[in-house]
């Protein structure tokens, strides 16, 4: 029947419609004309009419991906309606070019949900068609359509800090890069992944191949995808629509929109996770070690490189990193009160106002860049708790507020939390008798002592002051 | 030979041997008829209201076995001289469900009756099935509830985050079994059926031999009820911490990170929906082509999309594990995978733990049945449509039959005790042939799964064969108010049957509760009731039986009246 329509989609079962009569829901509107029928190569999928009542409706899932070949009567994507969810499987042979409206979003009904090219050569023009058209779906409703505000470039990195949810940059140095120790992996060869990994891998577009791992015995687990994903994805996005202006906001709290003064809010999900996090933290019992560093050195290579978009959170992320490098009791934790866990990689999380996301800079250039991003990823979906969780040490920073100290509680699960204040000039004294100004900044660590002690964290304090005494290192 | 054996099944002679009480037996029962009984001792001269009954069904036994009496004495000359009288009327070996069921109908008839049983009574549903494992899914059921923000918050609830306490869990589902296992116990002593511990061996036709000793007890009928154990194929080393079967997962004593599940059928599938709820990640490893290979492909392709894809599983179809290694010298559980179909190796996985879900073997070893010239087939104790045992030359056995999963006829528990009630009917005198299309199926899983009858596969085949149109209807849980009401909308109803004249063949749902709407359509198929009349029978509305409702309503009959005169089936 379908064909006699001229649909390339039937539903793959038409009893579901028993209700209603099956409308001719199928429309090839690739090529109107009449005349060039035969050569409509490139075909769109148009959401179907699954019942008489349906004006829209929401794409469950695509059962194929883009680029998968199609042959006829496959299931190629699961469509909602009011009334139930129905495979609409192809009626043509052909590749799933483009996918126009992604998983969860809305289609009107005749609207094209996903172009299908014939041959694989085709693919790219219909990728470029699907492109040029992609306002062609009404109703695609997803949360990425937000309205952000302006980018802010000044204010985008650092923003309010608090201990909420953490984004984390998680910087690999050579020491700590995790081997590919699975037993089975033969020598890296083959790719150990859990269940979740793989999937998400696959719905976050991530190779496997160049995620390590830090499960068990170096198994690719969720996380180590998630912080792949952050880093793999492409930096395109970032220029236009870069962090917002979060700071700004923190600042004037009184004017933020939504707060009626005298009610109660209840605690989102996101500020439960931070409340219960801040009650564990209790059972922990911590010290701090603080130290001041001079930062004369890094505020000149600041200066030098901060119009190609770095940032000093992340310069001091990957100081940081570099420091804990040395220094892998201070990257460890203790879980269960009996034994230590190194982590078998570095993970510096970034304590921001806004929800977080997870980034693994290159270098100190991508790093900024992806920091940017993080914000928009934070700002079109909430995080779930492990996102925000997986941290090994974090690294929270009020100095942009004129802070010139505090001291920060130490996330559960973690070893430290290193509070840095604002670099200050200040007069001191040298060794050598004189009175000069510096540039200083004061930082205090808060540590698990069951883990770390005070040896511990005084030496990592003084290789992170070498380092960033000393920030030629940091570029690379 | 017809007479002799008249003689043997009457009450007169049984006064000759007498017993003494068996002592567990006066274990306190205090009240009630039973308490009568009690005291006759196992030979039971005394007329009880209970023997009076018995002898009325001796009657009509030696009436029917009239039916087969060419059999019966031929193999009576092959097997030798049966005893001339016996201790018990009915003697079940194997105190399962299917067991269990048959002791209770058997006495409820008057007869006799005694279980053994070597291990524990409630066999493997009680013991290290079906119960505990409601247990488990209990829990991963709430739990999935509760982790399910986007559910709750649909729902106007706000909850903290869910946690559990593993030993907390395990202890509800082996407090579960105990309770379950001594009312069952204590179900079968109040009406008092002799529970006789120890291994039952069959010396030769209605002889039994209990345990190692000299115990032996004749019975004139015996049912063979001794069920199955989980299925390990060769290659896997199961050693009960990394490599489990259901036996050990039931007891929860860890939840891996990853566990692979070898075999995607109902147990599989159950314990992914607890292993996942509870935190693990899992990959199914299915022999077949596709996962849940037993379900009508239309459930199996929702169930797919509701119950693998969403979640943390991973699956790998074609593929058989031919060698498992458990975890030990720090290296993890090493399963290596080859193609089912070219054989050829094709990957090797290493996970945390391995769960054994291929499938149950029967438990017929060292039963004795070469005694009795019985050649099981693959572990199976062949059978007819009676459940009667057949020997090697494919003749009856008289007097012995074979219940449940050693029979392999259908390996469900509440099969294996209709199975046995069956057989209770014919030794008491009414031919009861069990209607096997008619018993309903259920997997527990979060939404539940369930079925009855054919699927459509089959039902289509069947209908090419015998020439008749085969019909689909499904409804959606969506539409349900109930459903919708619990935010619970995702399923599907679907009804098999013949257009021309309302038969149900089959019937398959995936929602919330299907476990339990399924029975309105099993005891249709049992009872012959044609769609024309159940559709006019009323749901209390708003319930989730209504998805049934709508069912039968939407059928679409060739002949819309309904035909006064019931079809002859």
């Amino acid at each position: 029947m379908a064909h006699l329509l001229n649909t390339s989609f039937v539903p793959s079962s038409s009893s579901l419609c028993r209700k209603s009569t099956l409308q001719p829901a199928f429309h090839i509107s690739g090529n109107k004309s009449r005349t060039s029928q035969v050569q409509a190569k490139i075909r769109e999928i148009l959401m179907p009419a699954l019942s008489s009542t349906m004006t829209e409706g929401k794409i469950v899932s695509w059962v194929k991906s883009e680029g998968d070949k199609l042959s006829k009567g496959e299931s190629v994507v699961v469509v909602e309606s009011d009334k139930a969810d129905m495979d609409v499987e192809t009626f043509y042979d052909g590749y799933l070019a483009a996918i126009m409206v992604d998983e969860g979003g809305v289609a009107a009904v005749g609207s094209a949900i996903a172009f299908l090219a014939e041959t694989e050569d085709e693919m790219a023009e219909a990728k470029s068609k699907a492109n040029s058209s992609s306002s062609s779906s009404p109703v695609a409703a997803t949360a990425e359509s937000t309205s952000s505000p302006p980018p802010d470039p000044q204010e985008k990195i650092v923003g309010r800090a608090s201990f909420a949810p953490v984004a984390k940059a998680s910087v690999t140095s050579g020491s700590v890069v995790a081997s590919s120790t699975h037993p089975a992996s033969e020598g890296g060869r083959r790719i150990v992944a859990s269940p979740y990994a793989k999937k998400l891998a696959k719905e976050l577009k991530v190779e496997l191949g160049r995620v390590t791992g830090s499960g068990p015995m170096g198994r690719i687990v969720a996380k180590d995808v998630e912080a792949a994903s952050a880093a793999a994805s492409d930096v395109a996005v970032v220029g236009s629509a870069s962090a917002t202006g979060v700071g700004n906001a923190a600042t004037v709290p009184g004017k933020n929109a939504g707060i009626e003064l005298g009610s109660v809010v209840p605690f989102t999900t996101m500020q439960g996770a931070v409340s219960r996090n801040m009650v564990e933290s209790l059972a922990v019992p911590t010290f701090r070690v603080g130290y001041t560093i001079t930062t004369d050195a890094l505020d000149a290579l600041y200066k030098k490189i901060k119009l190609k978009g770095v940032t000093m959170t992340s310069l001091l992320a990957k100081a940081t990193a570099l420091a804990l490098a040395k220094h892998p009791v201070v990257n460890s934790s203790c879980r269960d009160g009996k034994s230590f866990t190194y982590n078998s990689s570095i993970n510096v999380a970034v304590a921001v106002a806004i929800d977080g996301g997870l980034i693994t800079p290159i270098d100190v250039y991508s790093l900024s860049r992806k920091w940017k991003e993080l914000v928009d990823k934070a700002r079109a979906k909430q995080l779930q708790p492990h996102e925000y969780n997986t941290g090994t040490f974090t690294l929270s920073n009020l100095g942009m507020f004129g802070v010139d100290r505090f001291d920060a509680i130490l996330p559960p699960g973690t070893g430290a939390i290193m509070a840095v204040g604002a670099s200050q000039p200040t007069v001191v004294a040298s060794k050598d008798g004189r009175i000069g100004m510096k540039n200083q900044m004061q930082v205090n660590v808060t540590a698990d002592h069951r883990v770390i002690y005070g040896a511990d964290l005084a030496s990592f304090l003084r290789t992170l002051a070498k380092i960033i005494e000393d920030p030629k290192d940091l570029t690379f | 030979m017809q007479a002799s054996l008249s003689v043997s099944f009457s009450p007169n002679s049984s006064t000759t041997i007498s017993r003494s009480h068996n002592t567990f037996q006066s274990i306190p029962f205090s009240h009630g008829k039973p308490l009568n009984l009690r005291f006759c001792g196992l030979r039971r001269e005394a007329l009880g209201f209970t023997s009076l009954k018995r002898h009325d069904s001796n009657y009509r036994v030696h009436i029917s076995s009239g039916r087969h009496s060419n059999k019966v004495s031929a193999a009576l000359s092959a097997n030798g001289s049966p005893p001339k009288s016996f201790d018990y009327d009915l003697l079940i070996i194997g105190a399962g469900v299917g067991g269990h069921g048959a002791a209770l109908h058997a006495v409820e008839k008057g007869l006799k009756t005694a279980i053994v049983e070597g291990d524990v009574v409630g066999g493997t549903c009680v013991n290290r099935g079906c119960v505990p494992s409601k247990a488990l899914l209990a829990v991963s059921g709430r739990m999935r509830e509760l982790q399910s923000e986007h559910h709750l918050k649909a729902l106007g609830l706000q909850v903290s985050a869910a946690g559990y306490d593993r030993q907390g869990v395990a202890d509800h589902a082996n407090n579960l079994a105990s309770k379950i296992r001594s009312n069952l116990t204590n179900s079968m002593k109040a009406i008092g059926v002799d529970i006789l511990t120890g291994f039952g061996t069959i010396l030769g036709p209605q002889k039994v031999q209990v345990g190692s000793s000299n115990n032996i007890v004749t019975a004139k009928d015996i049912i063979i009820a001794t069920g199955s154990i989980p299925f390990v194929p060769k290659g896997i080393e199961v050693d009960g911490k990394t490599v489990i079967t259901s036996d050990h997962a039931l007891k929860l004593e860890s939840v891996p990170d990853w566990i692979a599940i070898v075999g995607s059928g109902y147990i599989g599938l159950e314990f992914s929906d607890v292993y996942t709820a509870l935190g693990s990640e899992v990959t199914f490893i299915e022999a077949l082509d596709q996962l849940m290979p037993g379900f009508d492909p239309e459930i199996g392709k929702l169930a797919q999309r509701v119950l693998i894809n969403p979640r943390k599983i991973d699956y790998h179809t074609g593929v058989f594990a031919t060698k498992i290694t458990p975890a030990r010298d720090g290296k993890p559980v090493i399963i290596e995978l080859i193609d089912a179909k070219t054989k050829e190796p094709k990957d090797t996985l290493e996970v945390d733990a391995a769960l054994i879900a291929t499938g149950r073997a029967p438990f017929t070893n060292d039963l004795g049945l070469d005694n009795i010239n019985v050649a099981t087939q693959r572990g199976f104790v062949p059978v007819d449509k009676r459940m009667r045992v057949l020997d090697a030359a494919g003749n009856l056995v008289p007097h012995l039959y074979c219940i449940g999963d050693a029979n392999g006829k259908m390996m469900l528990a509440h099969a294996a005790s209709a199975q046995g009630i069956s057989v209770v009917e014919q030794v008491t005198g009414r031919d009861l042939v069990l209607n096997h299309s008619s018993i309903p199926a259920a997997c527990f899983t979060h939404p539940e799964i369930s079925m009855v009858g054919l699927t459509e596969p089959q039902a289509r085949e069947k209908g090419e064969r015998e020439g008749f149109e085969v019909s689909v209807a499904k409804t959606s849980f969506k539409a349900n108010t109930k459903a919708l009401a619990e935010n619970e909308g995702e399923g599907l109803a679907k009804l098999i049957y013949r257009p021309d004249n309302g038969e149900i063949l089959g019937v398959h749902i995936l929602g919330l509760h299907a476990a339990d709407l399924i029975h309105e359509a099993s005891n249709a198929i049992a009872l012959g009731t044609r769609i024309q009349d159940i559709k006019f029978a009323v749901h209390a509305h708003p319930t989730l039986s209504e998805v049934l409702d709508e069912l039968f309503k939407s059928a679409k009959l060739k002949s819309q009246a309904s035909s006064p005169e019931p079809v002859a089936v």
